[in-house]
Formats: C-alpha cells, sequence, structure tokens
C-alpha cells in the first residue's frame, strides 16, 4: 500500500471506505489500460513500419516519422500517398491536413493538463488519439491527467520499438507486398472513420469524398484528390449545420483512434474498442 | 526527397499539437472552426480508403485490395477489434494474391 497523503498532509481515516483505496484501485486500471493500449498500438506499429518501407522509405525514415511526427494515422496517410505515387511533399500535405484533429484534442485537454513550459512542450508531443481519449474519460482530473501521461508514453515507446521491429523486418523481404500489407493503411482508416460516422450528414460528406476523390485520380496528379476531399469537408462546414444544431458539437467527441480504445470506463458509446 | 518532406510533415505536425495546448480557447472553440474541424478526418479518411483500395497512380485499378478492404468493412462492422480488422484485410489481400 503506497503512502497516500491527503493534500493538507493528514492522513486519510481509515474507517469508511477510504479514499486511498479507491484511489490506488483507479490509479492501477488507468496503468493497466495504459499498457495495454501501449501493447496492441505496438503491434500496429510493425504493420506501420513494414508499410512505410514497402513504400520506399529507409528504416530511418521510418523511425524517424514515429518519432517525430507521432501520429499513426497521419503516417499512414503520408507513407500511403507515397506508396500511389504521389511525390512526399503531397503525402506531407496529406499527414498534415490529417494531423489537424490533434489539435482540438490539445483544446479539450488543456485544462486537464495544466502543463507550462517544458512540460507543455513534451505534453503537446503525446497528444494523439489514444492518450486525448483516456485524458477525455469523465472523472477526477488527476484520473485525467495520469490517463493522458501514462497512455501517450505507452504508445509512445510501444509505437516506436515496433516501428523499428516492422521496417527492419520488411527490409529483409524481397516484396513485402505479398503479406497484403498495403491495405494495412486503408484497413486502418476504416477503423479510424467509423466511429465518426454519427449522423447522416458525415455518412454523405465520406461518400462524397470518397467518390469525388477517385473520381479525380485520372485527372489531376497524385495527392490533389485528397485536397479536393479535403474541400469538400471545409465547404460543408462552413455553412450552418443542415440539421439545425448550432454546430458547437466537439469536434472528435466520437473519438477515432489510432489503436485500440481504453478498456476502462468511459468509453465511447458506439466505439467498442 | 523524401527526407525533407519527412521532417517538415513532422515538424507541421507536431506544430498543430502544440497550437491545440496553447491557443486561448476561443479560437479553435469557433463554432464554425469545430464544425470543420470535425468533418475534415471524415473526409480525408473516405477519400484515402478510396484511394488506396481502388487506385494505382493516377489509374483506377481493381485488383486484390479490393476484397481486403471488404473485409475490414465487414469485420468493422461486426465490431471486431482494431487489430483483427487489419489483420484479416491484410491476410484476405494476400490470399487472393497467393491464389491468383
Amino acid at each position: 500500500m503506497p503512502c497516500w497523503r491527503s493534500p493538507t498532509g493528514t492522513p486519510p481515516a481509515v474507517t469508511a471506505n477510504p479514499p486511498a483505496d479507491d484511489r490506488t484501485f483507479r490509479r492501477r486500471r488507468i496503468l493497466r489500460d495504459a499498457l495495454t493500449i501501449g501493447a496492441v498500438t505496438g503491434a500496429y506499429g510493425v504493420s506501420f513500419g513494414a508499410v512505410a518501407v514497402a513504400a520506399g522509405l529507409t528504416v530511418a525514415q521510418a523511425a524517424v516519422l514515429s518519432l517525430a511526427m507521432f501520429t499513426g494515422g497521419s503516417q499512414f496517410a503520408m507513407v500511403g500517398t507515397i506508396a500511389g505515387g504521389a511525390s512526399p511533399w503531397a503525402g506531407a500535405a496529406t499527414a498534415v491536413l490529417l494531423g489537424v484533429r490533434n489539435a482540438f484534442y490539445g483544446l479539450e485537454l488543456k485544462p486537464v493538463l495544466g502543463a507550462r513550459g517544458a512540460r507543455r512542450i513534451g505534453a503537446a508531443h503525446l497528444v494523439i488519439d489514444e492518450s486525448a481519449a483516456m485524458g477525455s474519460v469523465p472523472g477526477p482530473v488527476e484520473d485525467r491527467r495520469l490517463g493522458f501521461w501514462a497512455t501517450g508514453l505507452a504508445v509512445f515507446v510501444g509505437w516506436n520499438v515496433m516501428t523499428l521491429v516492422g521496417a527492419v523486418g520488411a527490409s529483409a523481404l524481397d516484396d513485402p507486398g505479398v503479406l497484403g500489407l498495403d491495405v494495412a493503411g486503408p484497413a486502418a482508416f476504416v477503423a479510424l472513420l467509423a466511429p465518426r460516422l454519427v449522423d447522416r450528414e458525415r455518412w454523405a460528406v465520406a461518400l462524397v469524398a470518397a467518390l469525388v476523390a477517385v473520381g479525380a485520380a485520372p485527372l489531376v496528379p497524385a495527392g490533389v484528390p485528397v485536397l479536393i476531399a479535403a474541400a469538400v469537408a471545409v465547404v460543408v462546414g462552413w455553412r450552418p449545420s443542415a440539421d439545425g444544431s448550432d454546430g458547437t458539437e466537439r469536434p472528435d467527441g466520437s473519438g477515432g483512434s489510432d489503436g485500440p480504445r481504453s478498456s476502462g470506463g468511459g468509453a465511447t458509446p458506439g466505439d467498442e474498442r | 526527397m523524401i527526407w525533407p518532406a519527412v521532417l517538415v510533415g513532422a515538424a507541421a505536425c507536431y506544430a498543430l499539437k502544440l497550437v491545440g495546448v496553447s491557443v486561448p480557447d476561443r479560437v479553435l472553440a469557433e463554432p464554425r472552426v469545430q464544425r470543420i474541424a470535425g468533418l475534415l478526418p471524415v473526409a480525408l479518411l473516405a477519400a484515402l480508403i478510396g484511394l488506396q483500395t481502388l487506385t494505382l497512380g493516377e489509374s483506377i485499378v481493381l485488383d486484390a485490395r479490393v476484397p481486403g478492404v471488404a473485409v475490414a468493412i465487414v469485420a468493422r462492422w461486426r465490431r471486431a477489434p482494431f487489430l483483427i480488422v487489419v489483420g484479416l484485410a491484410c491476410a484476405t489481400t494476400a490470399l487472393v494474391r497467393a491464389l491468383a
């Protein structure tokens, strides 16, 4: 039993449902969830490393993407775009557009983190789907803060180590294509997209964006179709919401995820991952 | 050619994260900005699914990727966990290629 002290320095009452036990239990559950997410995301990191190398990146480039970009959906989008024949810059632009959601996670997490200076610099890097989900579950601020940091760090370690494993492994293969890894990206996007399709407007945007992008592919340089799809979102989002809401929904409250969602409480309804 | 894009893309993605935890709430809380931010991943992910399943470079190609992604959609619809969705898709595409 850790030496728990209340903020005032007095030990907690030992009678009747001591808060120390409750808090310890919650902390253990959060840490267990964070490690689970880190492990499963790591398994997914293997496929990123392999896909990156199959797309023509070096092992070092794959590793730097996971270290420095560190947002799985964007990384898959970038290497997938390059694999599709577009320039690396088109790949980077796609990655950045998909990374816009992380700014909005930051907005939501800011009161939880309360980080300033150097800590904020570090905290910002760990803002990803998984850590944002764990940092946004209903509960005490200290639990959410722990969830954010533990999950962010666990995923950071798992994702980077396993990216390296996947990249080195794939570079040893003559033709990584035999593993079917070129559908790892789109399959992951299916899993990321599904929880976001919460209403008819989003279904419509998804279908139109996909049709427009594929339809434009033979007509414009590779990399441009995805920018056209982004324009669809901007145009639809610019006008007032058709369903009569005031449009103040949280941008990603439904939360897709680069990996598994917390197995603990607070998982968004409809997203059982 | 790839290195500069890797470094600039990574820096920009980090900058977005830093902006999120730094700027005053009211900037990102603007309803129109929020709406666009919510729709952007929807449009991008859907477009990327279509492009990476149905196109190669600048041509539309139907190949072993289609059954793979179709299986992913069914698996996700049946609420399979993330890794199962990705694993089944890769296995399906690999199997179709091996049989072809």
